[in-house]
């Protein structure tokens, strides 16, 4: 790989981003060298076994931006399994608080119950999830574990709204928004949710639930409990958690792009990923590089064959988590590692009980074979 | 879910007595836990062979094959690689907050 050493010296990325094991090629119909290949016994004399101290070394993990709603960071040098497990937490594992009951005494509008109800359940809530405890499978609702609220609308023409002419009489309550909710504390709620916490309520005060005309009516009690975004997307504390892989851009220095080619050159990439000089000579500003959008337009073009070859860097991963719930946005992320850690010394003390008795394995029927789960 | 499923099981059919080769079933879990306890299994060069299954999507739960060299235990190594992985999260979420206090990252505004 005489190109990649050659972008690697003088590069202000680290020299080992340019190492080709690290690479997943990206070709025209392809992709290759996708899986990792770092485990003991794949390369010969090579040592790839779990060293905590030597994995410090090659980890790094920056924060890149960070706005009040999102947050976008690198994590670079763990596995793609690592990366995929705190993303799939992100999304489904960490409990956040929704509207899962919703009694209706009245609805005279033209949504239905069902669909309503629905639409309430997605109404992202501010409520901690960590003074809220789950409900329990067939117990009545304490105010421990729920959280009520009441949705009590007419709609009527303002009257005091001063009249013009031709114009649409001005309603009152024509649209019912997520700020309509209204919290009913219940037990000692009222003392909990006092001084710094906010009371509970909608995150977003103008998500419009339902649309009505003079005289209609909704009359509703809901009750919000914890869940997991597994059970339905509604307890999901993220509106997205993604990662990508940092693309990698190696020119080719025994093929340079011919100068008067160069601007066609560079507009085969996202604006301000390749740089063309005075005198038509070409580089990669690696400031931007992680803006590329990796079309492979470059791919499609005869004369650029050879010139350049495009790569992702296998475990360099851009995550963005958007924030939709409870929690700031750089919170979310610490929470997956917890939610893991979680899952490991459950595992873990199973495993060890196990070990305990390992003289007489528990578990499996008589047939040898396992039991049906309890599903 | 108020089930009383054990966490894990072993899988009698697919056992060596000594624990040298088993299939462990782990109950609520799924490719979150198993894929990433695989890859740190993997990373144990006492592994002969390492990998893990969904089953069945509707079963709530996942199977991790594991084969030792040299007749050790392979619960003994699924206790390390448990240990391992915490370690990792450990040092991951140590970095973390690391960057997010010294770091100079962009801040913004996002209207929603």
């Amino acid at each position: 790989m005489a190109s990649s050493s050659a972008a690697a010296s003088s590069s202000t990325l680290p020299p080992s981003v340019f190492n080709p094991r690290r690479h997943v090629g990206v070709h025209a119909e392809r992709v290759s060298d996708v899986s990792s290949t770092d485990y003991p016994g794949h390369y010969p004399g090579e040592d790839h076994s779990w060293n905590l101290a030597k994995f410090k070394e090659d980890f790094k993990i920056e924060v890149k931006r960070l706005s009040q709603r999102s947050v976008e960071f690198d994590l670079v040098g763990v596995d793609a399994s690592m990366a995929n497990a705190f993303r799939r937490i992100l999304i489904a594992e960490i409990p956040t608080l929704a509207i899962e009951h919703v009694y209706v005494s009245n609805n005279t509008s033209v949504i239905h119950d069902e669909v309503l109800a629905h639409r309430i359940g997605l109404v992202p809530l501010n409520v901690p999830p960590s003074l809220i405890k789950y409900r329990s499978p067939n117990g009545v609702p304490t105010d421990q574990d729920t959280i009520v609220f009441k949705l009590e609308l007419t709609c009527e023409v303002d009257k005091n709204a001063p009249k013009e002419k031709g114009a649409p009489r001005k309603l009152i309550h024509e649209e019912v928004l997520s700020g309509d909710l209204l919290w009913i504390p219940q037990g000692e709620q009222q003392s909990v949710f006092t001084g710094a916490l906010p009371i509970p309520a909608p995150t977003n005060k103008n998500i419009v639930l339902a649309k009505l005309r003079p005289g209609q009516e909704i009359d509703m009690d809901l009750h919000a409990i914890k869940g997991l975004g597994k059970d339905h997307a509604k307890w999901s504390p993220v509106a997205t958690a993604s990662y990508r892989l940092h693309p990698l851009i190696i020119l080719n220095p025994s093929k340079p792009v011919p100068p008067h080619l160069a601007h066609k050159f560079a507009k085969c990439f996202s604006p301000g990923v390749v740089q063309v000089s005075k005198d038509g000579e070409i580089s990669i500003d690696e400031r931007n590089l992680r803006k590329e959008s990796m079309s492979r337009e470059v791919l499609r073009h005869k004369e650029f064959e050879g010139c350049v070859e495009l790569k992702r860097v296998r475990d360099w991963f851009i995550f963005t988590v958007e924030s939709e719930g409870p929690y700031a946005p750089q919170d979310l992320f610490p929470e997956s590692i917890r939610v893991m850690r979680e899952k490991i010394a459950n595992i873990r003390r199973a495993a060890e009980a196990l070990l305990a008795d390992a003289d007489a394995p528990a578990g499996p029927g008589p047939d040898g074979d396992v039991e049906m789960g309890g599903v | 879910m108020g089930d009383t499923t054990p966490k894990i099981q072993i899988l009698k059919n697919a056992l060596q007595p000594d624990l040298s080769a088993a299939t462990y079933q782990i109950h609520d879990e799924s490719h979150t836990l198993g894929n990433a306890l695989r890859w740190m299994l993997m990373k144990n060069p006492k592994v002969e062979f390492c990998g893990y299954s969904v089953p069945h999507p509707s079963e709530n739960h996942i199977h991790i094959r594991i084969q030792m060299y040299d007749n050790l235990s392979s619960l003994e190594a699924l206790l390390q690689a448990l240990s391992d992985l915490d370690d990792l999260c450990v040092t991951i979420d140590e970095a973390y907050q690391k960057s997010l206090r010294e770091d100079h990252y962009e801040q913004w505004e996002e209207q929603s």
